[in-house]
């Protein structure tokens, strides 16, 4: 059919599903960074696993999250295709290559991709993983006829290990990467390219690789060294 | 001023063969070109009885875009905006090695030394890049009123000497910045409007059967473009292409 050819096909296409994709993943950080900051709240997880609770019952959020884990499906296979492709279509490496006309992180994107899936596959087996077989303790708080996955413990637990920590680390700073070339390149993909507005989009894209991994990036750190 | 040069040049007899690089001592002039340079070595292979380096040129004057190599990792050479043939010696030092490559990119396979096949653009222009007119009397000039803005844009585009420069700096391969540039400077006036849907698409699917890479934006293109192509142009092909997919009955 047209939509698939188009989509899975052709050049243009295939490229178009890497970006619409790779915004809804980048709308999704920020609502998962906002969420997350509870866990800095200080009321040992109330706040937070409470926010959690709700996140995993409210069927419009269910629902969402399930186009979540098809959409970075659908963006990974996508995105280790083209990069597959696109490495026989540039043949054979020149003897002398210089840095000077694009970015390292531009050239990257599979490699820094390939990082944040395997942080992602660690990343939930931490959380969301323990907590579907139930390997979690629960807590139990006024007005809620059920006992609620201490989630909160959880985090504070697996972050009390350093070489964790730095395992999340290193996957935000691939993610930075990811983001510094891949934010500005969705809208190029998208055909946004213009005079006014593309200045605007570089800055908000450099913004947003850098302040979002930092946001994530607090909180093992804030419970690491502080909050133990 | 005379300069003494080293040239580390790639050697490949034909498509099949793997090729290497060879080095060669060569005397120049600080006021020779590139082009005139590589035909004192030549002379000088002759004279030896030794197989000439194969490279392609013709008009020397920055229009035809045929002297397509890869000099110190940059399509074209060192100096911005411009063609092989335009660049000149002076840009170097005496006493430097040079490293001369031919293009390299699937789509671009290579003929001899330092040549390349590059008629995979011409069978994407022969695909839709032209526009089907009457002919007959030259029009009048103003005959058709277009915006300032947009005729400049449309010969901006317009300048694109289909050299391959772009290819040969795509870490990918891809062809975007000729294509997305022969769309254009078509799509940008009336006389272009009529074939355009049709163009677009045909286009790109040969483009993408010629087994050029996808586009990462990484913007490599039009650094090296000889004629500082915008990748505007790329944003304008990819509203294009989706405009025609979902707006036409084709
Ligand atoms: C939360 C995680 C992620 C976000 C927010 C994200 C976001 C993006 C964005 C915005 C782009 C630019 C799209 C375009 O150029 O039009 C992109 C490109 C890309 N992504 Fe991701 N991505 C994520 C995870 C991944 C993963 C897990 C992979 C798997 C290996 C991956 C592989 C790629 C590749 C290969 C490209 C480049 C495609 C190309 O330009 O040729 N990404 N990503
Ligand atoms: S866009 Fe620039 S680099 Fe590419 S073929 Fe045209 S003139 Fe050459
Ligand atoms: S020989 Fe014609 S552009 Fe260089």
């Amino acid at each position: 059919m047209w939509i698939f050819n188009f989509l899975f096909k052709s050049s243009i296409g295939r490229k178009l599903v890497m970006s619409l994709t790779g915004l809804f993943l980048i709308t999704f950080l920020v609502v998962h960074l906002i969420g997350n900051l509870q866990l800095l709240y200080g009321d040992d997880g109330a706040t937070f696993n409470q926010y959690a609770y709700f996140m995993t019952n409210n069927p419009l959020i269910k629902f969402t999250s399930y186009g979540l884990y098809f959409f970075i499906i659908l963006h990974t296979i996508q995105g280790l295709m083209i990069a597959f492709f696109n490495k026989q279509a540039s043949a054979s490496k020149y003897a002398v290559n210089t840095n000077e006309n694009s970015s390292w992180a531009s050239k990257k994107m599979a490699l820094l991709g390939t990082i944040i899936l395997v942080f992602l596959f660690i990343h939930m087996g931490d959380f969301w993983f323990r907590m579907k077989i139930g390997w979690i303790s629960y807590v139990e708080y006024p007005g809620y006829d059920v006992e609620i996955a201490n989630l909160y413990e959880r985090v504070v637990i697996t972050y009390s290990k350093l070489w964790i920590v730095i395992i999340y680390l290193l996957g935000l700073l691939g993610l930075a990467f990811h983001l510094n070339h891949g934010f500005a390149s969705a809208f190029q993909t998208l055909g946004l390219n213009h005079k006014k507005y593309t200045p605007l989009i570089n800055g908000l894209g450099k913004a947003y690789s850098i302040l979002i991994p930092l946001g994530f990036a607090i909180i093992p750190i804030y419970i690491y060294f502080i909050n133990r | 001023m005379d300069m003494k040069l080293r040239l580390k040049i790639w050697r490949q007899k034909n498509a099949e063969s793997k090729g290497h690089f060879e080095t060669y001592e060569v005397n120049a002039n600080e006021h020779m070109s590139f082009l005139e340079m590589l035909d004192v070595l030549n002379e000088q292979l002759i004279s030896e009885k030794k197989e000439p380096v194969v490279f392609e040129h013709d008009c020397r004057e920055g229009i035809c875009g045929s002297c397509s190599m890869v000099i110190n990792g940059r399509p074209h050479g060192p100096v911005q905006g411009t063609t092989t043939c335009q660049v000149h010696m002076r840009t170097f030092k005496n006493g430097d090695t040079i490293t001369i490559e031919p293009y390299r990119a699937g789509a671009f396979p290579v003929i001899k030394d330092l040549s390349v096949d590059r008629s995979s653009f011409d069978r994407i222009i022969q695909a839709g890049g032209f526009i089907s007119v009457n002919t007959g009397q030259a029009p009048d000039g103003n005959a058709l009123p277009i915006e300032k803005e947009q005729a400049e844009k449309a010969f901006d585009a317009a300048a694109c000497i289909g050299c391959g420069a772009c290819v040969a700096a795509c870490p990918n391969g891809s062809a975007m910045l000729f294509t997305s540039a022969k769309v254009s400077h078509l799509s940008l006036v009336p006389q272009g409007q009529v074939e355009h849907s049709k163009r677009v698409q045909d286009m790109v699917a040969q483009m993408d059967k010629e087994g050029f890479g996808m586009c990462s934006n990484t913007g490599a293109c039009e650094a090296e473009c000889p004629k500082e192509i915008s990748i505007e142009n790329i944003a304008r092909l990819n509203r294009a292409y989706m405009g025609s997919v979902f707006g036409s009955q084709k």
